[in-house]
């Protein structure tokens, strides 16, 4: 099979290193290969956030320019910042909610219009949510990550099942979450618009 | 536990496993019975897991105070007859170098590998040196991994190659090893020895002039024994039956180049190293003799390009050789599919395609990486800051050190001068003390502060430097994801430990200045800050409070949580919170200033300094 390649890009503090493991160890779960890339080191909070992953036949851990099949963008500005990675026709999946960073107030930086952004992706399948405000619902906005994962869930492309994505969701998260987070799994599922 | 599937003995299990977290299960179907190292990224996760684990397994870990100390504790480990390894950051062994070069020359008796966790691209080091020079200088034997499964075998037959020869092994991976996740099959766990027994031998590990000549000499005797050994070894394999290309690789470039191989059904074959030190003539001479060109594959510096001209000069080999001496490869930052696509479209003179999105242009705004909101290191840099200006003292030299802490570089705090290494922070703040008559304040972390510092302190005690010197003391080696330290009531095995007062250790030296502050008290803080930088001779300030992320973590279990806001009608856009402190989860839009509820951890010193109480604390249920 010809890898499917995500690429999770957001912002520290958001889970997107939990969110992409999960997704890995639902590879795992389905007998598929998966190699994945992550970044460690400074910046635990604040600073951008990229994982790099294929799932199926390589090797290789990173996704080259136009080798994505599918975005997750946890922040808008962080989802537009790999589209090079994506290709004509890839889905990219953006959280529309803005995470400002300290240059707007300290450099004089602007942070562009969401709808402006979205509306630059043209050629690509956008599916947009406000994913941190539907994690507010089910009542806390840490389980934005997993919103996410139930609209990544929903892609035509996607290759795990939805069940094998809730089973890796309760082997890797704490038992004492497991309800707010499959709500927010299914809240991010629906809202999906493909 | 989080890690106890580690210690599980099912043969075949399958696991999705960071690099890192595979060499543990590696060194453990080795048998280890000891590990010690200092963290450092890309490493850091090795630690974590034996750290989580060593205990249950019946290791001896620890988190040494510096590397050099941790090549010592193992080379002794290993010379009582134990396996041990030892893992630090590339740079780490520039510390440990003096100890590792002699334990080239003593041997081991027990297996001894040592990790050294290179970092192209400078994900999060000061430089990107290629490591692999250090198995050439020492004369050790190199073993390079390339995926998370090799991590895991590789490490055993490197405990092979050690006790074999009896000589230690370098174990060269790089981030993209260290840090990638990949299905890891188990083997079965090894042997553990439990406590050595060190026989006495003094001719041989007592490095004396007269018993180090000698020990040279059976170095190099077993160096052409290992050169046989990497030529048969299973570590070196022949990939595919082309006759066109013959490629020669290591390490990840060889993930890079077996998917293209595939992709572009290339007519090649690849040699891809695993065992480079010493170098496989044999087996790379022979490779050479069954394809019309090589393209040598690998990242930073032509190590295996250098050998394999050197070895066709030799052999008188007259075929093309490409690489990184004649410009086709980078020999600077990490690869990736694209580097290695565009080298081959040159030399092969091919177009390979690429449907690569060009998106619209829009100008984003930079997002560098910044003090977490909560730090007290950000309290404590605006405490300075403010005690600056009020002193009027524009042209202060800072001097900084390795840790997150090194962020307090960024506006609007602009507290970061000059920076060379672990521990540098004290030695070049006595140099600017003496060689200016500019105020001089230097910054370290408290781990950095065990590891590096203390030599320098004395250093500028006993020659009368003038200089503010602040130990940012956030109760954990931070930075590399939260290890104990001497500092700290916690070993390696997270048994309770005598911990190092860093106040007493620095009025032992000898030093009368020392204050002890907590930097969310603000203003208590400005103040011993300006006391410090009024006062003749060495001031010490210990900025002590617990890193924020543990504080979070605690509190996140405990169920227990709140957030502050802005009381938008008492607000007045002063600027203090959003500007001055400049906490990244405070944010301005169309006028007004925010507080981002899903980054704001509670800390409250922004309410502390607002001058206009507009800031309240919100819980959240």
């Amino acid at each position: 099979m010809k890898p499917v390649a995500i690429v999770y890009a957001g912002v520290g503090g958001q889970g997107v290193l939990t969110a992409s493991s999960i997704v890995g160890r639902a590879a795992l779960l389905s007998n598929m290969n998966v190699v994945m890339s992550e970044v460690h080191g400074m910046a635990q909070r604040g600073g951008i956030v990229v994982t790099e992953m294929k799932i199926g036949r390589a090797r290789g851990p990173l996704v080259g320019n136009g080798e994505a099949d599918i975005i997750v963008g946890f922040e808008p500005v962080e989802a537009y910042r790999v589209l090079h990675k994506a290709k004509k026709g890839s889905y990219v999946i953006v959280n529309t909610e803005p995470i400002i960073p300290t240059t707007v107030s300290l450099e004089g930086e602007e942070y562009p219009d969401v709808n402006t952004l979205l509306e630059n992706m043209k050629d690509l399948k956008v599916v947009a949510l406000e994913a941190t405000e539907l994690a507010r619902k089910v009542g806390n906005v840490i389980a934005m990550n997993i919103v996410m994962l139930g609209a990544l869930t929903k892609i035509p492309v996607f290759p795990i099942k939805k069940e094998t994505v809730i089973e890796a969701i309760k082997r890797t998260i704490n038992p004492k979450y497991h309800e707010i987070n499959l709500r927010a799994f299914e809240l991010g599922y629906e809202a999906a618009n493909l | 536990m989080k890690y106890d599937f580690m210690l599980s003995d099912e043969v075949g299990r399958k696991e999705f496993l960071l690099g890192n977290e595979a060499i543990v299960r590696g060194a453990l179907e080795a048998g280890i019975d000891f590990a010690s190292t200092y963290p450092g990224t890309p490493s850091s996760e090795i630690g974590n897991t034996l750290f989580a684990i060593a205990k249950k397994a019946g290791i001896y870990f620890e988190f040494s105070s510096n590397e050099k100390v941790a090549m010592e504790v193992s080379a002794a480990a290993s010379a009582s007859g134990l396996r041990a390894l030892v893992f630090f950051k590339h740079v780490g062994l520039n510390v440990a170098a003096d100890a590792f070069m002699s334990t080239a020359y003593v041997g081991t008796r027990g297996g001894l590998v040592i990790v050294s966790a290179d970092d192209p691209s400078m994900h999060s080091s000061q430089n990107e040196q290629d490591n692999r020079y250090y198995a050439l200088i020492s004369r050790m034997p190199l073993v390079e991994p390339s995926s998370a499964q090799e991590m895991k075998d590789y490490i055993k037959e490197a405990y092979e190659i050690s006790e074999k020869y009896e000589i230690p092994v370098l174990f060269r991976t790089t981030t993209r090893v260290n840090h990638v996740r990949g299905i890891v099959e188990f083997g079965p766990l090894g042997k553990k020895r439990g406590k050595g027994y060190f026989k006495k031998d003094p001719k041989r590990f007592v490095i004396l002039p007269s018993h180090a000549r000698v020990l040279h000499k059976v170095l190099l005797e077993k160096l052409e024994k290992l050169e046989e050994e990497a030529n048969r070894s299973k570590l070196n394999r022949i990939e595919g039956n082309g006759k066109k290309i013959g490629f020669i690789t290591s390490g990840v470039a060889y993930n890079y180049i077996a998917d293209l191989v595939d992709e572009l059904n290339l007519d090649a074959k690849i040699l891809k190293l695993g065992f480079t030190h010493p170098f496989p003539r044999k087996l790379v001479r022979d490779f050479m003799n069954t394809v019309e060109k090589i393209i040598v594959v690998e990242e930073l510096d032509p190590y295996l390009e250098t050998q394999t001209r050197l070895l066709a000069q030799m052999e008188k080999i007259d075929i093309p050789i490409h690489g990184k001496m004649d410009g086709y490869f980078p020999r600077k930052y990490e690869y990736n599919p694209d580097v290695i696509k565009d080298a081959l479209e040159k030399i092969l003179g091919i177009k390979i395609e690429r449907n690569t999105y060009d998106p619209p242009e829009i100008s984003l705004p930079p997002r560098p990486p910044v003090l977490c909101p909560g730090c007290p290191h950000r309290a404590t840099y605006y405490a300075a800051m403010m005690a600056l200006k009020q002193l009027k003292i524009k042209d202060a030299i800072i001097t900084s050190d390795i840790g997150c802490y090194t962020l307090g570089i960024q506006k609007p705090y602009e507290m970061a001068d000059y920076l060379l290494c672990m521990g540098s922070s004290i030695g070049t703040a006595v140099g600017f003390s003496k060689a200016t008559n500019q105020k001089v304040i230097g910054f370290v972390g408290d781990s950095t502060f065990f590891h590096a510092a203390i030599p320098g302190l004395i250093d500028a005690y006993h020659n009368k430097a003038n200089l503010v010197y602040v130990v940012l003391d956030n109760r954990t080696t931070a930075m590399t994801g939260h290890q104990p330290h001497p500092g700290l009531p916690m070993d390696g095995l997270g048994n309770e430990a005598p911990s190092v007062d860093i106040e007493k250790l620095v009025r032992g030296i000898g030093i009368d200045f020392v204050k002890t502050v907590d930097p969310y008290d603000v203003k208590e803080t400005i103040k011993v800050f300006k006391e410090a930088l009024k006062h003749e001779g060495i001031a010490v300030i210990i900025a002590k409070k617990e890193c924020a992320l543990l504080w979070d973590a605690r509190r996140r279990k405990q169920g227990v949580w709140w957030v502050y806001e802005i009381v938008q009608d008492k607000c007045t856009q002063c600027g203090l919170c959003s500007d001055w402190l400049a906490c990244a989860a405070i944010y301005k839009k169309n006028g007004k200033i925010y507080i981002n509820d899903a980054l704001c951890d509670g800390c409250g010193v922004c309410a502390t300094i607002c001058p206009f109480d507009a800031i309240v604390k919100k819980v959240i249920r």
